[in-house]
């Protein structure tokens, strides 16, 4: 901030009366909390005891599926994202080449598609893969799931980590060669605290997105808070199981953007003058 | 049945599946193309809301935005197919009481996607609209145009060519979500590769297609975006 910001703007007085936009305003929210209210209304309205009852465990149990869906398929895409990141960074022609393959592979297409490959597609290698055992893996619609999202999640999570490593300046390496600390050192040290302020934001979004696109699981059949919700609607025919599962996802990604801004402002503190 | 050929599998015709994939993928890219206007106009809208001075506006897009940037896809293609019916069941019965009611599950899609693209276009175009500076509006009102007039004929071409390449991302995540629709039913690529994947039994064949088309689909796009990039580039050298 310069010394021109030293003085202060007054924001304009607020117009009078009722203008076009405050008329448009007024009725867009009148509209939302019309929509709020109609839901609530419904929800209280259709609030059926033995429903809740009998799904609520149900949503809880794939509540924790989800999570840990999201949670491991996060961890392994970020150590999965190493590699790719440093072939996409790397000078080696063929390393470079193959990372950018595997990068726009996956990033070009849906993860819908890439978990049916998975999913689906392996089940035509059966007998391959039961000779060298990894059939009782991808038996399990779970396990493809995490497959397919980590393998996915790797491919975003090395394009941010390599925008980050990008973003911080050469001096700095030149700065801690001349220090005398060897590539791993610098990175480790100096680079990656630098780097991890920038890439926090978009590592946020990507867990957020996480969150959003674990849903697809639900259609390879893995009983998360989606197939949950399925599968509460298959058999009561019932809208409000979709509309219960549509706030938890709402709540669960409001809540992480909030706590995500939080960590935000609290790393890069000594960075605000 | 008798084991065919991949080729035979792969061919034209009753025999062949590249027909029925060919199908699904003008049903992908007619998806797509009908909701990129959709979507363009409300995200154009909603953005305006957000940067406007008006509060009460500001609130009505940021629920927007929020609504549909915090459900997932799924969720809300799922809300709208299923229980979209129903609401309309329950308007339409106090007109005519014998009367139901299917949701096309083209449209749906087509409403469920435009109301995602524009919440994630709308923070491209607000991003956009802050790059413009203050200037260009008062330019437009000093020699004497109208605020909408400056909006579209000083506003909009700029606004437009900062917010290109966000737009190009808006557009390529698009194409990906229509593959969500083929979970309501809509015979595009990914639920008639499935068909025929069910069908032959060559899953991993069939899926890889559908990868492929939509890895095709993205390059296309790519290349007819650099160069609409490149012609908008020529245009502002000329002036």
């Amino acid at each position: 901030m310069s010394a021109t910001a030293a003085m202060v703007e007054r924001p304009p007085p607020r117009t009078r009366g009722w203008p076009r936009p405050r008329i448009v305003g007024y009725a867009l929210v009148c509209l939302w909390i019309a929509f709020g209210l109609g839901i609530v209304g419904y929800l209280v309205f259709a609030w059926n005891p033995a429903f809740f009852a009998k799904y609520a465990p149900a949503y809880l149990r794939g509540l924790g599926v989800t999570l840990s869906l999201v949670a491991i398929s996060m961890v392994l895409g970020a150590v999965l994202s190493m590699p790719v990141a440093y072939g996409r960074m790397s000078r080696n022609r063929i390393l470079s080449g193959l990372a950018y393959c595997y990068v726009y592979f996956f990033r070009g297409t849906p993860l819908l598609v890439q978990t049916f490959l998975v999913y689906y597609g392996l089940g035509s290698f059966r007998p391959e893969l039961q000779m060298i055992g990894l059939w009782d893996f991808f038996k399990d619609a779970f396990n493809c799931g995490v497959f397919a999202f980590a393998l996915n999640t790797a491919a975003y999570q090395a394009e941010i980590l390599r925008g980050a490593i990008e973003s911080v300046h050469r001096g700095q390496w030149e700065g801690a060669a001349s220090l005398g600390l060897h590539k791993l050192q610098t990175l480790r040290k100096i680079i990656l605290p630098q780097a991890l302020i920038v890439a926090l934001r978009p590592y946020g979004n990507e867990l957020i997105l996480m969150v959003k696109a674990s849903a697809i699981v639900a259609i390879i059949t893995v009983y998360d808070l989606m197939g949950n919700a399925k599968l509460a609607f298959a058999n009561s025919f019932d809208i409000q199981a979709y509309i219960w599962v549509a706030l938890v996802y709402l709540v669960m990604v409001e809540l992480l953007r909030h706590a995500i801004e939080w960590i935000e402002r609290r790393i890069t503190i000594h960075l605000k003058r | 049945m008798p084991a065919q050929s991949i080729w035979t599998l792969l061919s034209w015709g009753p025999d062949g599946w590249s027909d029925d994939i060919a199908y699904g993928v003008i049903v992908t890219v007619l998806l797509a193309l009908a909701t990129l206007p959709i979507g363009l106009t409300i995200g154009f809208f909603i953005a305006l809301g957000k940067q406007s001075e008006e509060p009460s506006l500001r609130l009505a897009a940021n629920i927007y935005t929020t609504v549909f940037r915090g459900l997932p896809e799924l969720v809300t293609l799922f809300l709208f197919f299923f229980g979209m019916p129903i609401l309309l069941q329950h308007l339409i019965r106090y007109f005519r009481p014998e009367a139901t009611i299917d949701v096309n599950s083209f449209v749906a899609g087509m409403i469920v996607l435009s109301l995602i693209f524009s919440s994630y276009a709308s923070e491209v175009f607000l991003s956009a609209f802050r790059a413009i500076p203050k200037g260009q509006y008062e330019g437009g009102y000093s020699i004497g145009l109208s605020k909408w007039q400056t909006m579209r004929l000083v506003v909009l071409p700029q606004l437009l060519r900062i917010a290109f390449p966000g737009l190009e991302n808006c557009w390529l995540s698009l194409l990906k979500d229509t593959s969500l629709v083929s979970v309501v039913g809509l015979a595009e690529t990914l639920r008639n590769a499935g068909v025929a994947a069910r069908v032959t039994k060559h899953s991993f064949l069939f899926y890889s297609i559908a990868a492929l088309v939509f890895l095709g689909l993205a390059v296309v796009s790519s290349f007819a975006t650099s160069a609409i990039l490149r012609s908008l580039g020529k245009r502002e050298a000329q002036r």
